[in-house]
């Protein structure tokens, strides 16, 4: 008999993340839990609705009232078959719910109706981008349909379960529609693994933003992930004992925790331990694990299929209607814009990061090169938003603006400089960039007289440039520019200044 | 000449619904009479557990308005408008206590109705009150009920069956022309057989669940309990139909909403003569008292002598039919009752001593809450459910539902309907088979099978042995419920030719009875 | 004999989450053995190749419109409440970790907001 205790292990020193993959094959699992927007629960008419009054989002059915009973969300069904078509999984042509029995108080009726041996998407993969390029292929085990639980406060002096005096509970998220996704477990990962599950999880929650099926906000818990990790060493047969590690909500949440578990079964296994199969709760300051419930006999969850819902028979026309919704999915659209727009793998992953994919490709739509589009968004746009402490998606640019400031640009009616000016002043609501240019004499001085006593004045005042535009040198003409700009605060043509110069000295422009 | 209290009672719901119409008697009246006959004879029978006299007479003065004024409003009043119904504690109604006979949900109200209750509401039928029943619907003789017994009119030192003995007894008692029961295992047509009622369990999914408490979804239906077959068909007619928060209800091209006024007109056809009609091998013999089986075969043979085509089917799968049924109906059950856990609603006990911690308080509330024989049934269902007994309990359990579905699908080929003896004793004594479970399940071995095929059952008066009235069931395939109304109707007829008069007339007088 | 022991009714007990007493658990495991002899023949019965029916009728694919419909103010929710604070049902301290679906950890800030 092993007499180790999960204390024991828990005193165990971590290995070094490099000594680990060094000595040990990481395999990992993921249960990816999807809220669904759906405008009413899975099986109520209540509202799915985040962030109100404690229990005004509920009627007898979340409540489990005697006598109630569940009613099939068709949005959320379809909302399933869509997710189930972007994991590449097969659609079950026949499934059904069943009850998952356990008592718990934030779950009403002390049963979560889910789905057991038939769900309703099985079977697929996704192509998980990573920082270089490379596709990794994560597979799908299933994705299936069910409901979420209730919200509980824990009062008492820590705020956690453990040493609370009482739990308060709201029912407003019970009956929620959700879709958990299922790994098959993945291997060949090595030092990557923590890479490839944070790019997993970043995948999935592309995949549900772009279907519109879900919120997708991580920091409301409308993605949620659950982490397993194991460990075998290099040529082993079987799989090592796994922890899971529960709620893990940010994607560095999951890169961390990845990077944690691994080292954690390391040390313990290089220590001669072994591991204990077990829940593990994140915590975020220390970034760390605890070790939570052991996996015992007492999850017998007595499944059985539920009698108060009918089976679902998916039809060829019906799966094939919802594919024909389905938009390009998003490793695809951008490996297509990258193309396009002849980014840089640098470039585009800052455009990524800024968020501005979106924003990018309808200013490209309206007209603007795909340099000029990154240029503005990437460029003075963000440094505004950033000066204000928004989301540069979020400033309030349209981008018919920006294709009208470059045009404006084009056209010579005013330089960078200005268009700079003039974007700040359009945030700050003073109409659109031509407005502005017209209400405030922004134009480029290309009145010859005025500029060309810019010029000489500017000449006259620098010799030694002069000198040296004559001997030859006409990138001197630059050092000219700044003075003719300041004389004429700004609004000269940098073209016409050299032309004026060359004019004067009798060079040829 | 205006009829006596007693005569008022005695009337079935259709000669009360016509002389409503006609201005004869008015609902207040009647709804009087019956709240006297509650208050002259509950405290005897205890078939209700809560009675609201108040809101009756409210709805019962709001039609008898309505006919006054005439005109439209009175010329779309339902036909049962005004006629008094009593509701098994299992429904929930709005306003008034709804218990499950269970200590678990005293003094509970409900926030909604019933499907079923919203229906009767719309009918503007007047709400008697709330019958007994044993505990959760959990028991064949109402002696399970946390709020004692109900005794049965025909001799009240018998049982009035179960679960629905309340609604039985009440309609029995003359406490209430019509009632509504639920039936997962006989639970409306076994309490119909002991008191001399007519029961009906309807095809699953042709009433909705809606509101009903449940015990085991695949298996619950509610169902129609009167004193006339005539009289549970317009009781059904009054409840059936599509319910969209019941996904298992049958929808429209299911069950097609002009098939369930046939119910009343095939009850009234009451003549045998044609109907193929085929004896269950299965379902007579051993274990059935011999004057049970003696009006069987009077029925039969009368039946037969009226026209019928009696013919002998085999149900082979039947011999398992009961041991399916406690796998089955334990486990859902087992899981319908999680809820009661002293968190949301209802009675909440908090244990004397040690640590105080929700485990601990849903334990002591599920101790205290439940009583022995659900209790019994949540472990088993537990047990039946549990890792690595499922396959060869539950799953063995449902393979049997399929069998069963195909001896009833061959046997509905030779015949319309089929006929047994609807339980296999007459009322027995209260407290004989309290300790002995297994004595107590056998009373529900003739009218389980419909429950997990999902057919439609009638049970309807056959006659009495030793002063206690027989039921006679018949069966017919699922959403033809028409047809056990004509079969049932016919031998109700000849029954009555036989004896010169209903057989409810021989109950007798109560209030002459002390206990 | 039964091959159902005391303890296996313990287990059940718990999983169901019923206290009993030494007396209950010792009558309920020989109620039990009696109950289960009885009805275990279901075994028997039905071979392989017969496909078990969990719906007595065969009906698919029945769903609701996503509108939304009747909700309970905070106040109707709590009605039948047996304790409650702050439009929250209270309930004594959680000894034991929900399952699956329940984030015990993360989101608990929102209970705040
Ligand atoms: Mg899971
Ligand atoms: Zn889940």
């Amino acid at each position: 008999m092993n007499t180790t205790t999960q204390a024991d292990m828990d005193a165990v020193e971590p290995l070094g993340f490099e000594d680990a993959i060094e000595a040990f094959e990481p395999v990992m699992g993921f249960e990816v839990h999807v809220e669904l927007n759906t405008a009413t629960k899975m099986f109520s008419s209540a509202p799915n609705a985040f962030g109100d009054e404690p229990n005004t989002n509920v009627n007898e059915v979340d409540l489990g009232m005697p006598g109630t009973l569940p009613a099939v969300n068709g949005k959320a069904v379809e909302s399933a078959i869509k997710l189930g078509l972007a994991l590449n999984c097969s659609i079950a042509e026949h499934c059904r719910f069943a009850r998952k029995q356990y008592f718990y108080p934030d779950t009403p009726k002390n049963w979560q109706t889910s789905q057991y041996d038939e769900p309703i998407a099985f079977d697929g993969y996704l192509d998980v981008e990573l920082d270089d390029g490379e596709i990794f292929r994560v597979e799908i085990e299933r994705a299936h349909m069910e409901e979420d639980a209730g919200k509980l406060t824990h009062a008492g002096t820590s705020g956690r379960i453990q040493g609370a005096d009482y739990s308060l509970v709201d029912y407003n998220r019970a009956g929620v529609p959700l879709i958990e996704i299922v790994t098959k477990p993945i291997t060949g990962a090595g030092r990557r693994a923590p890479e490839i599950a944070r790019a997993y999880v970043s995948a999935v929650r592309d995949i549900v933003k772009g279907l519109d099926i879900s919120d997708a906000r991580m920091e409301r818990g409308n993605v949620r992930c659950d982490a397993n990790v194991s460990l075998m060493r290099p040529g082993a047969e079987a799989f090592g004992t796994r922890s899971e590690t529960k709620n893990v909500n940010s994607l560095r949440a999951v890169e961390h925790a990845v990077t944690y578990e691994i080292r954690r079964h390391a040390g313990i296994l290089s220590a001669g331990g072994s591991i204990v199969q077990e829940t593990r709760h994140w915590k975020e300051d220390t970034r760390t694990t605890s070790s939570g419930r052991p996996k015992s006999d007492a999850d017998d969850y007595r499944y059985f299929p539920e009698p108060d819902l009918v089976p679902i028979v998916t039809t060829p026309e019906w799966v094939e209607a919802l594919r024909a919704e389905l938009p390009e999915p998003p490793a695809q659209r951008r490996r297509r814009l990258r193309e396009a727009w002849g980014y840089s793998e640098a470039e585009f992953r800052d455009v990524i990061a800024a968020g501005l994919l979106d924003e990018i490709e309808q200013t490209v739509a309206q007209g603007a090169s795909p340099a000029v589009a990154r240029k503005w968004w990437m460029g003075e746009i963000s440094r505004l938003a950033n000066a204000r402490g928004v989301d540069p998606a979020a400033l309030g640019v349209a981008p018919a603006t920006i294709v009208e400031l470059n045009r404006l640009i084009e056209g010579g009616t005013i330089n960078d400089k200005i268009a700079r000016q003039v974007l700040e002043h359009h945030v700050d609501g003073e109409g659109s960039p031509e407005d502005i240019v017209k209400s405030r004499g922004l134009e480029v001085v290309s009145d010859d007289g005025a500029l060309t006593a810019a010029v000489e004045k500017a000449m006259a005042e620098n010799p030694d440039v002069v000198e040296k535009v004559k001997g030859g040198k006409l990138k001197a003409i630059g050092a000219l520019i700044g003075p003719v700009m300041k004389e004429t605060r700004g609004q000269a043509d940098a073209g016409k200044v050299k032309e004026i110069v060359l004019q004067t000295l009798g060079m040829n422009p | 000449m205006a009829l006596t209290t007693d005569a008022l009672i005695r009337l079935t719901a259709a000669e009360m619904a016509a002389k409503l119409r006609t201005g004869e008697i008015t609902s207040v009246e009647l709804t009087q009479a019956h709240l006297d006959r509650i208050a002259a004879v509950d405290d005897t029978i205890h078939a209700f557990l809560h009675v609201a006299a108040d809101e009756a007479l409210e709805t019962a003065a709001s039609v008898d308005a309505l006919r006054a004024a005439g005109g439209a409003e009175a010329e779309s009043l339902h036909p049962l408008a005004g006629v008094p119904i009593a509701i098994k504690d299992l429904i929930v109604t709005k306003g008034q206590p709804t218990t499950a006979g269970s200590k678990m949900l005293k003094g509970w109200m409900s926030p909604y109705d019933a499907t079923v209750v919203e229906k009767v509401r719309a009918a503007r039928m007047p709400i008697l009150g709330k019958t007994n029943l044993d505990e959760f619907a959990m028991g064949s003789s109402t002696e399970h009920s946390a709020y004692g017994p109900t005794r049965n009119p025909w001799d009240i030192t018998r049982i009035p069956g179960g679960s629905g003995g309340g609604s039985a007894a009440a309609v029995a008692a003359f406490e209430a022309p019509l009632a509504l029961g639920t039936d997962t295992g006989g639970s409306i047509r076994q309490p119909g057989a002991v008191t001399g009622t007519v029961g009906t369990k309807p095809t699953y999914g042709g009433v909705s669940r809606y509101g009903a408490i449940a015990m085991a979804s695949s298996l619950d239906q509610i169902g129609p309990v009167a004193r006339t077959v005539e009289d549970a068909a317009l009781l059904h007619e009054v409840i059936a139909g599509y319910d969209k928060k019941d996904s298992t209800s049958l929808s429209e091209t299911e069950y097609p909403e002009g098939k369930i006024p046939t119910f009343s007109s095939a009850a009234s056809t009451k003549t045998a003569a044609g109907l193929r009609i085929g004896v269950i091998k299965q379902l007579q013999g051993e274990g059935y008292q011999s004057g049970v089986l003696a009006r069987f075969h009077e029925a039969l043979d009368q039946l037969r002598q009226a026209g019928a085509e009696i013919v002998e089917v085999d149900c082979p799968s039947f011999d398992y039919a009961l041991g399916a049924y406690y796998l089955i109906m334990p486990s859902e059950a087992s899981s319908n009752l999680a809820r009661y856990d002293g968190v949301r609603y209802g009675t909440r006990v908090v244990p004397e001593e040690g640590p105080l911690t929700i485990e601990r308080v849903m334990g002591a509330t599920r101790a205290a809450g439940f009583g022995e024989e659900v209790k019994r049934r949540i472990i088993l269902g537990t047990y039946a459910l549990s890792a690595g007994y499922y396959d060869a309990y539950y799953g063995s359990a449902q393979k049997i539902r399929t069998l069963i579905q195909q001896d009833f699908d061959a046997a509905f080929e030779q015949a319309d309907v089929l006929i047994s003896p609807t339980s296999p004793t007459v009322a027995f004594p209260l407290w004989e088979k309290l300790d002995d479970p297994l004595a107590m399940y056998l009373n529900d071995i003739a009218t389980i099978p419909a429950n997990l095929a999902g057919i439609p059952g009638i049970s309807v008066p056959g006659g009495l042995s030793e002063g206690l009235p027989v039921g006679i069931q018949f069966l017919a395939p699922a959403k033809e419920d028409a047809r056990v109304y004509h079969a049932a109707g016919a031998l109700e007829q000849l029954l009555n030719d036989t004896y010169d008069a209903p057989l409810w007339a021989q109950i007798p007088a109560l209030e002459e009875v002390t206990r | 004999m039964s091959e159902i022991s005391r303890a296996d009714v313990e287990h059940l007990a718990t999983l169901a989450h019923i206290a009993m007493t030494d007396a209950e658990l010792e009558k309920m495991t020989s109620e039990l053995g009696v109950i289960v002899d009885s009805v275990k023949r279901v075994q028997e019965a039905a071979g392989e190749d017969v496909p078990p029916t969990s719906h007595p009728l065969p009906l698919t694919n029945v769903f609701r419109e996503d509108t939304v419909g009747h909700v309970f103010t905070a106040e109707e929710a709590l009605a039948s409440a047996p304790d409650s604070q702050d439009s929250r049902f209270k309930v004594p301290a959680i000894l034991s970790e929900g399952d699956d679906a329940v984030p015990s950890g993360a989101p608990q800030e929102e209970g705040e907001r």
